[in-house]
């Protein structure tokens, strides 16, 4: 399956990618607008890592063997047939954090407007997600390896 | 303590109404323009830093950036103008010399500029490039004197052996800039692109690294006087050397590498030690006359078996003629030239904007001095320094070049915003930089796609306007002031080009 | 009456059932599975019945699979029906009703059954050591059934006042539903502070601030000794010092054991779980155990226990399953693990969290204000306990620095930094995580 792949010696950190997943997961899904009233509400699927002159971007791995599949209690966590996408299903998902738990990558992040979890979700069919599409270096690749 | 004198150059005007703080602008700027405040959630520009390269207004989002000159304006006035008033200021703060980079901004009047085309029409058809062959090959080296043929068995087939030749898929090829004053990815990109592109690119002073040496093939690496990376292994690899006598951009004097850009990379692949000065000398200590350069340039070939063209470099000076025939009599295959136009990394002010002569003059007087002496066919002759476009390419080779070398068109390619500050080792993009945290703004893999996809697009323009003579190779137009004509020109000036005023036929 | 041998038989019906039928099914797709389970609802997640009592979430969403999954899954299930005893050398199960299921492999994954200490005054039937609770208005919390009873006693007596005896994961839990349902509730918990095995002593000072901030009364280092009832109906809890603690309804959350009583004579070997190797088999062949009702190995302490924890429920019902079906597979690690939020706020707890002493290195950050709490244990540079209170963010990249026994002396000083990410880790971790083909639990 494709996965979004970073490669931190082109990542500038400059965390557009951020930016367009917040806009892509925004209701206005305009720019200004989006930034401007929904940002509280908003949690984006990607996240900039930094330590020093070195960042990342980094996101749910949408692992084959997936812990949070397997920790998830309600059974929310679920694998998309189609996409091979791991993906949370906010209507089952109650807030007990296990995928939090056991997520190895830590890409899993506690929602603001509602108590769910967050996470990539590979903007379920997009051709290319806006954070690969959006990196002004190119850092972010969308392939199969 | 407070600078009183020299005002900002430029002015940040950000737009409230699209700002949205995403602060990319903040995290982006090297300079340490913008600035974040949590407490009032707003950013703001610190303008007087601002060096006008465009990073942070290509980068927003929103588009709520814009750079503009400062509005700090001076009562209009052209003797004094703001530019030799602002540089007063700064030596008057400051002391020492004027420093700047990349080519001349100074309104010196272009020759390309004022050099039209013809174009076929009724008494000989034009070609159509995309249904009739176009050569655009070319070869760089020296011709023999004289060319045997042996039609014994069937076709003729060349009996005389030919010289080393370098191959070019067009006339085109990446100038030297040395690793040091540009980052590796960069000088990778150039390596990839002119792999990809069929031509070569020039290492400058600055050694050959290791990155770089699956590319060496289409290299072209620099002995420069301080023989910076130069050993048998770095002369092996190349498929042409290239002694570096001179440089467009500041002709006379020598280079400087300050010690603090010497890292561990460029100390291992300029062969010195980490920290110090890469300092290149004015002369190379071991050229005083002609003569030294011939024993050189015989060295050279010795030590590559007679394998490799060999090349000389020289600045466009007032005796670029004479220098050049020298330079052929001496021994060189290629003689590349570099105009008054030409870029640098850092040079004084002084010297990039007085010092040389254009590139169209050079090349015209190089061109018909070697015919007059017969010995045009010896070496192959390189056109560099301001070379903008597909149309400057023509008409260099028009004047009498061979191919030219595009040193800040490649640079513009790949991002460069020509704000004139490589010299401050602070590239918003990644180019003019050793910085970790800077150069990997430049993505090789994007920076090589825009240079072959540059290159692909003059080419194709080349041939346009080849087709639209009624020219079908390259070489037709080598020289052929013929399809040139100029306007604007003094008779001294059109002379010297050996061109004709618009309006007189053939 | 025995039927045809079925190759694939599972008793049981929660999580760790439902990882060896999808591991199963990964290598076969054909043969039929037999599922056993006592309880007659379509599989659910037991750890779900405190949302449900409190009625944070409806009936739908209680269930762990959709509807349809013993269908697509070719799994016949026998809802309803009881497995009573296990006969190794015939390799056949016994049922309730008298039938005897033949089986090439077997997987017990038949869970536990809530701990009921003796109590005076608690009415209750026993078979063998297992009591299950007859008082009126007393109740234990594992199950459906339990929660389903639970609110129908409030519908129908709305107490004011209730009693949760134990302070670990299930009795915060049970406390939650009800305070959430308008009770005024109190804890009693033995040992000295909450949730003694999974926090150590600051977080534990930590929940219990979250507590009294909810109005829930927490007492420490106490019992209940007895019941008072009035009319068959629970009326007070009694603790050991002799104060009473008035109540019209009890729950007991003590704890929860390996349910042994199917396997007992079957020549299945048992210590305090059935015990299993790391392929999930227990000593007789063909016949594997997963789950709560099982013992394995904690690869942190070096014990032989049972981990009664989801995640791990789920992996050993996959290793068992594709084992069972032919495939190799291993439990590579296995450590407890809990998120519980405590009213509200957010507690992770791993492997040895509250680990002091000769050979551990601890390191903690604590924000009085925030009301965040960090603890690592390290052990020979590696960590082998993580304790998150308040900010649980990123608590996973432990687990996982945990599970392979990764070196972190290097990145001792960031580890609780804020920083501390993926980036603060050796590129080849990084990699690996980023890259690999994905981690096992």
């Amino acid at each position: 399956m494709k996965r979004i792949f970073a490669r931190e010696e082109y990542c500038l950190g400059c965390r557009l990618c951020e930016i367009n997943c917040l806009v892509k997961r925004s209701r206005s899904k305009r720019l200004i607008k989006a930034l401007r009233r929904e940002r509280h509400a908003l949690v984006p699927g990607v996240r900039v890592e930094e330590a020093g002159r070195v960042s990342f971007a980094l996101q749910c791995r949408h692992c084959d063997d997936a812990p949070c599949i397997e920790a998830c209690i309600a059974g929310a966590m679920r694998r998309d047939p189609g996409t091979g996408a791991v993906l949370c299903d906010e209507a089952r998902c109650v807030g007990c954090w296990s995928c939090i738990m056991v997520c190895p990558a830590g890409a899993v992040l506690r929602g603001k407007a509602r108590k769910v979890a967050s996470k990539c979700d590979l903007c379920a069919g997009e051709a290319t997600p806006p954070c690969v599409e959006g990196c002004p270096n190119e850092a972010l690749t969308y392939e199969e390896r | 303590m407070r600078n009183w004198l020299v005002q900002p150059e430029f002015t940040v005007e950000r737009d409230p109404e699209r700002c949205v703080q995403c602060q990319v602008c903040v995290r982006q700027c090297a300079n340490d323009v913008h600035e974040y405040d949590a407490e009032d959630d707003l950013v703001s520009s610190e303008s007087s830093r601002c060096v006008g390269c465009h990073r942070c207004a290509t980068l927003c989002p929103t588009g709520a950036l814009s750079i503009r000159r400062a509005r700090l304006e001076f009562r209009p006035n052209a003797n004094w103008t703001p530019s030799a008033i602002r540089n007063i200021y700064r030596q008057a703060e400051g002391g020492g010399v004027l420093l700047t980079s990349m080519g001349t901004d100074q309104p010196y009047p272009s020759y390309f500029d004022r050099l039209l085309l013809d174009a076929a029409q009724v008494t000989n058809p034009s070609i159509d490039p995309l249904r009739e062959p176009m050569e655009l090959v070319t070869s760089l080296g020296r011709k023999p004197d004289r060319l045997e043929l042996d039609s014994s068995a069937g076709a003729p087939r060349a009996k005389t052996e030919l010289p080393p030749q370098l191959e070019l898929r067009m006339p085109i090829m990446f100038s030297a800039m040395s690793y040091g004053s540009i980052s590796l990815n960069a000088s990778l990109a150039l390596a990839r692109a002119a792999r990809e592109s069929g031509v070569y690119a020039n290492t400058g002073e600055g050694g050959l690294h290791k990155a770089i040496h699956p590319y060496a093939g289409n290299m072209i690496v620099q002995v420069a006087s301080g023989r910076f990376g130069v050993d048998a292994e770095y002369l092996d690899r190349a498929a042409a050397v290239e002694i570096k006598i001179g440089q467009g951009a500041k002709p006379g004097i020598g280079g400087h590498l300050p010690g603090e850009k010497v890292s561990p990379e460029i100390s291992e692949t300029r062969m010195i030690p980490e920290g110090t000065d890469a300092l290149s000398p004015a002369p190379h200590h071991d050229i005083y006359s002609i003569e030294d350069l011939r024993q050189l340039i015989f060295a050279i070939k010795e030590a590559t078996c007679y394998a490799k063209p060999v090349s000389v470099k020289i600045a466009a000076v007032h005796n670029v003629a004479a220098i050049a025939s020298g330079c052929v009599r001496a021994g060189a295959d290629i003689v590349a030239i570099d105009g008054f136009r030409g870029g640098t990394g850092a040079a004084p002010t002084m010297i990039r904007d007085h010092v040389g002569i254009p590139i169209e003059l050079a090349i015209a007087a190089v061109d018909d001095r070697l015919r007059e002496e017969g010995i045009r066919h010896m070496a192959s002759v390189v056109a560099a320094g301001g070379i903008r476009s597909s149309a400057d390419v023509v008409k260099a080779i028009a004047l009498g070049a061979d191919a030219v070398y595009i040193g800040t068109a490649a640079l513009v390619a790949m991002g460069c915003h020509v704000c004139q500050k490589c010299y401050t080792g602070k590239c918003n993009w990644g180019i003019a930089t050793q910085d970790p945290l800077l150069t990997k703004r430049l993505n090789p893999d994007v920076a090589t796609r825009r240079l072959v996809n540059l290159l692909r697009g003059w080419g194709h323009e080349i041939k346009e306007m080849l087709g639209g003579m009624g020219i079908n190779a390259i070489e037709s137009l080598r020289g052929n002031r013929e399809r040139l004509r100029a306007v604007g020109m003094s008779d001294g000036e059109l002379q010297i080009l050996g061109v004709k005023p618009a309006g007189v036929g053939a | 009456m025995k039927s045809d041998r079925t190759k694939y038989l599972v008793l049981g019906n929660s999580t760790a059932a439902i990882g060896a039928v999808e591991a199963i099914r990964a290598l076969d797709r054909a043969t039929p599975i037999v599922l056993v389970s006592k309880e007659p609802r379509h599989v659910y997640s037991r750890p779900l019945i405190s949302y449900l009592l409190a009625g944070e979430i409806d009936e739908e969403r209680m269930y762990y699979r959709p509807r349809d999954f013993y269908e697509r899954n070719r799994v016949e299930a026998r809802l309803g029906v009881e497995a009573v005893g296990v006969d190794a050398r015939a390799r056949v199960v016994r049922t309730a009703d008298g039938a005897e299921l033949a089986f090439e492999k077997l997987l017990v994954a038949t869970g536990g059954r809530p701990f009921v200490p003796k109590i005076e005054g608690l009415s209750y039937t026993s078979w063998d050591d297992a009591r299950v609770v007859r008082t009126e208005g007393v109740f234990t919390f594992t199950s459906w059934d339990d929660a389903a009873a639970i609110a129908a006693h409030l519908e129908e007596h709305h107490p004011a006042r209730a009693v949760v005896v134990g302070g670990g994961l299930i009795g915060i839990k049970a406390a939650e539903a009800l305070c959430a349902r308008g009770l005024r509730v109190t804890i009693v918990e033995l040992a000295e502070r909450l949730l003694p095995l999974a926090l150590d002593r600051r977080a534990s000072e930590l929940a219990a601030r979250a507590c009294a901030d909810a109005g829930v009364e927490l007492v420490c280092g106490a019992t209940v000794k007895a019941l008072r009832s009035q009319g068959g109906r629970v009326s007070g809890a009694q603790l050991a010092d002799g104060r009473v603690l008035p109540c019209e309804i009890v729950v007991l959350a003590v704890g929860v054991v390996p349910d042994l009583r199917l396997v007992e004579g079957s020549g299945i070997r048992t210590e305090r779980g059935i015990v299993i190797d790391d392929r999930c088999r227990t000593s007789v062949e063909g016949v594997f155990a997963a789950g709560d009702v099982a013992q394995g190995r904690d690869s942190l302490s070096g014990e032989s226990r049972p981990i009664p924890i989801f995640p791990h429920a789920y992996r050993q019902g996959a290793v068992a399953g594709t084992n069972m079906a032919g495939g190799e597979a291993r439990l590579e690690s296995a450590f407890a693990m809990n998120s519980v939020e405590v009213f509200g706020l957010p507690t992770v707890s791993l492997g040895l969290a509250a680990a002091e002493g000769d050979g551990y290195e601890v390191l903690v950050r604590l924000d009085e204000q925030a009301r965040a709490y960090k603890r690592i244990v390290l052990r020979d540079g590696r960590i082998v306990g993580a304790l998150f209170v308040g900010d649980i963010d990123r608590a996973g990249i432990f687990a996982g620095l945990m599970r392979h026994g990764v070196d972190v002396s290097a990145a001792r000083e960031l580890l609780l930094a804020d920083q501390f990410g993926l980036l603060t880790l050796p590129a080849e971790y990084r990699k690996h995580v980023v890259e690999g083909e994905g981690v096992e639990v």
